[in-house]
């Protein structure tokens, strides 16, 4: 049987880990399909259509589709979930949302996050904040899975032309209203698919001081990360939380300034490539991962850093 | 206004856990075990709640063996007003959770349930979004604020991009972050008090509820291990290594 991959996208464009899940899809079974529901959705659509590794996708539309909310969308991929040996998303704040909702309408234990398919029944997750790996085998006929994307590549974004099919939208489900969504717009490259990630912690001291690592980030091409704490201080918003409850991040280089590195915090960077860490204790725990540790004030080495990334003219842009 | 809030009893989160050596879990004996994290959100929530004056009963369950005993009382030591355990030894998923609490509120007759939005032991992040589609009623996951406007709850969730608002009719469900209050701290009075309130005792297998695993535990290891890295003196000597030495930059 086929599997079903939910995509995620803004209406416009497809959300970049749904080729990461894609991945994911395609090494269960090669038969992969993939479910848009959405409203005025015609061009992420379309581009869902060109990845090489989808055969068909099935496109819902209505209004009430617009802005994600899962009561609205879980009865539709359940109706079509007959067909499906598997539903696949990502396991980013969209499908943890969704998922859960299909599985318990279709009585499945689902199974959250994997980071490799074993085999079509069988996964790797972590658990414990990652302090831990359980491979686990799901006894149910229809699988219900989410997907740790930074664990898979994405896959090819053209080339493909699969057939798209409409299929007709369910009843809105009116207890619930969406109201707004408070986007925090940038152009820097995104968290979770960013090279390089520069991150602040509570050694940060305020959001005024964020600052430095803006610099920082800017000299670097990177995306801004932070810790719990320094998110929970107001130093900066939610969305650049990376740890347990927050984004799993898996760049190249991945720079901690002033954060202490708690076992929540590295379940969410400690499979970056590169590790430095900046902390003026040595004895703290973001050493125990880091490459590269550089044990100094903040303060006096981050705006030195600076310094010396001007002094070569050799980086990337 | 009545809230049912979901607790459950974990590994403390300061505990560094450790792999069994015969690879079926990891080690709980002699372990600190405290409540999930972002159920003491949960709790707190409904209680602040009730002292605003919208709530008139708040009752803490948990399903799990005999000491998750502990993890009600502290809720009660908190402020709930009631407890329930929900005994059962067997290992048990977020679907069986959900169908568990669903009798639970069959019977109780909440208009909401709090509960965390993930359990730091299993990392799974379903049992509020299940629990919430076996009812039918509206979800608000991971939320940071809940404004209450009298049969509607207005919620800010926290999301990938950001912050998004919904509102939803009760009865409803809400799975809490840790953005979303302060817990506070049980007081010696109030955790003798909490030793007077009742704790109702049911047998997970008296609930009619099919709870048998439909996931096998294959096996639990240790995550590979990261080489150990160095210690650098200087900026300039970070610089130089990241350039020439991992060529990250
Ligand atoms: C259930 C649960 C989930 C959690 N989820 C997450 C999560 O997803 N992500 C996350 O990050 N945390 C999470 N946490 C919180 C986590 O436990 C830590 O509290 C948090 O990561 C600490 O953040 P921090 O390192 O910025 O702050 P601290 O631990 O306070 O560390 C600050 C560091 O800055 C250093 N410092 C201070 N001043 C300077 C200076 N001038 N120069 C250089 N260094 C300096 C200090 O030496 C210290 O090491 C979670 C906690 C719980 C209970
Ligand atoms: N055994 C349990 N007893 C009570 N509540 C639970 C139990 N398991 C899960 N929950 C609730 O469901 C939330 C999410 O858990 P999970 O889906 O396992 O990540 C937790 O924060 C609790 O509020």
């Amino acid at each position: 049987m086929s599997v079903l991959l939910i995509a995620e996208h803004n209406n416009k464009e497809l959300k970049p880990f749904t080729l990461n899940a894609s991945t994911a899809a395609s090494q269960i079974d090669n038969d992969v399909h993939a479910i848009i529901i959405g409203y005025k959705c015609d061009e992420a659509a379309k581009a869902l259509s060109e990845l090489p590794l989808i055969k068909k996708v099935i496109q819902v539309e209505a209004s009430h589709y617009e802005n994600f909310v899962a009561e609205n969308f879980a009865p539709v991929i359940v109706k079509l979930a007959e067909n499906y040996s598997h539903i696949i998303s990502s396991a980013n704040t969209f499908g943890k949302n969704l998922m859960p909702r299909i599985a318990a309408a279709l009585d499945t234990s689902q199974i959250s996050d994997i980071i490799k398919v074993i085999a079509p029944d069988t996964f790797l997750r972590p658990i414990y904040a990652g302090n831990a790996f359980a491979t686990v085998k799901s006894k149910d006929a229809k699988k219900c899975v989410t997907v740790r994307p930074t664990s898979f590549d994405p896959c090819e974004s053209s080339g493909g032309s699969a057939p798209i099919e409409k299929a007709d939208p369910g009843e809105e489900f009116a207890k619930t209203k969406f109201v707004k969504r408070e986007e925090v717009k940038s152009d820097r490259p995104e968290l979770g698919t960013a090279r390089v990630v520069v991150s602040g912690g509570r050694g940060m001291q305020s959001g005024d001081n964020f600052k430095l690592i803006t610099s920082l980030a800017d000299k670097l091409n990177a995306a801004i990360g932070a810790s719990r704490a320094a998110v929970d201080a107001g130093y900066i918003s939610n969305d650049h939380q990376v740890g347990q409850t927050g984004k799993v991040v898996v760049p190249d280089l991945y720079i901690a300034v002033g954060i202490s590195g708690a076992i929540q915090h590295l379940a969410g960077m400690k499979e970056s490539k590169v590790i430095v860490a900046i902390n003026k204790d040595g004895e703290a725990p973001i050493f125990s991962v880091a490459d590269y540790g550089l044990e100094a004030d903040l303060f006096e080495a981050v705006p030195q850093f600076l310094e010396e990334l001007n002094k070569l003219n050799t980086i990337q842009k | 206004m009545k809230i049912l809030v979901a607790v459950k009893r974990v590994i403390d989160y300061n505990v560094q856990i450790r792999v069994k050596e015969d690879n079926t879990g990891v080690v709980t004996d002699n372990v600190k075990m405290s409540t999930n994290p972002p159920d003491d959100n949960a709790i707190e929530e409904a209680v602040k709640i009730k002292e605003a004056g919208k709530a008139t009963e708040v009752v803490a369950v948990s399903i799990g063996e005999e000491k998750a005993q502990e993890t009600v009382r502290k809720a009660l030591a908190v402020g709930a007003d009631k407890g329930i355990l929900v005994k059962t030894d067997s290992v048990i998923e977020p679907l069986a959770v959900s169908k568990l609490l669903q009798k639970i509120v069959e019977k109780e007759k909440p208009d909401l349930v709090f509960m965390g939005k993930q359990a730091i032991d299993d990392d799974c992040n379903q049992t509020g979004q299940m629990l919430s589609a076996l009812l039918n009623w509206p979800q608000a996951t991971f939320a940071s604020k809940i404004e209450i406007k009298g049969d509607k709850l207005e919620v800010t969730r926290e999301i990938d991009e950001g912050l998004e608002t919904i509102e939803i009719n009760v009865p409803a469900i809400v799975t809490c972050d840790l953005r979303l209050n302060e817990p506070r701290y049980a007081s010696l009075p109030n955790i003798m008090k909490a030793k007077k309130k009742p704790i109702e005792q049911l047998n997970a297998s008296d609930l009619g509820v099919d709870i048998t695993p439909r996931i096998e535990q294959v096996k639990v290891e240790e995550p590979p291990k990261r080489k150990a890295g160095i210690k650098v003196s200087s900026v300039a000597e970070l610089v130089q290594k990241l350039k020439n030495e991992a060529k990250v930059i």
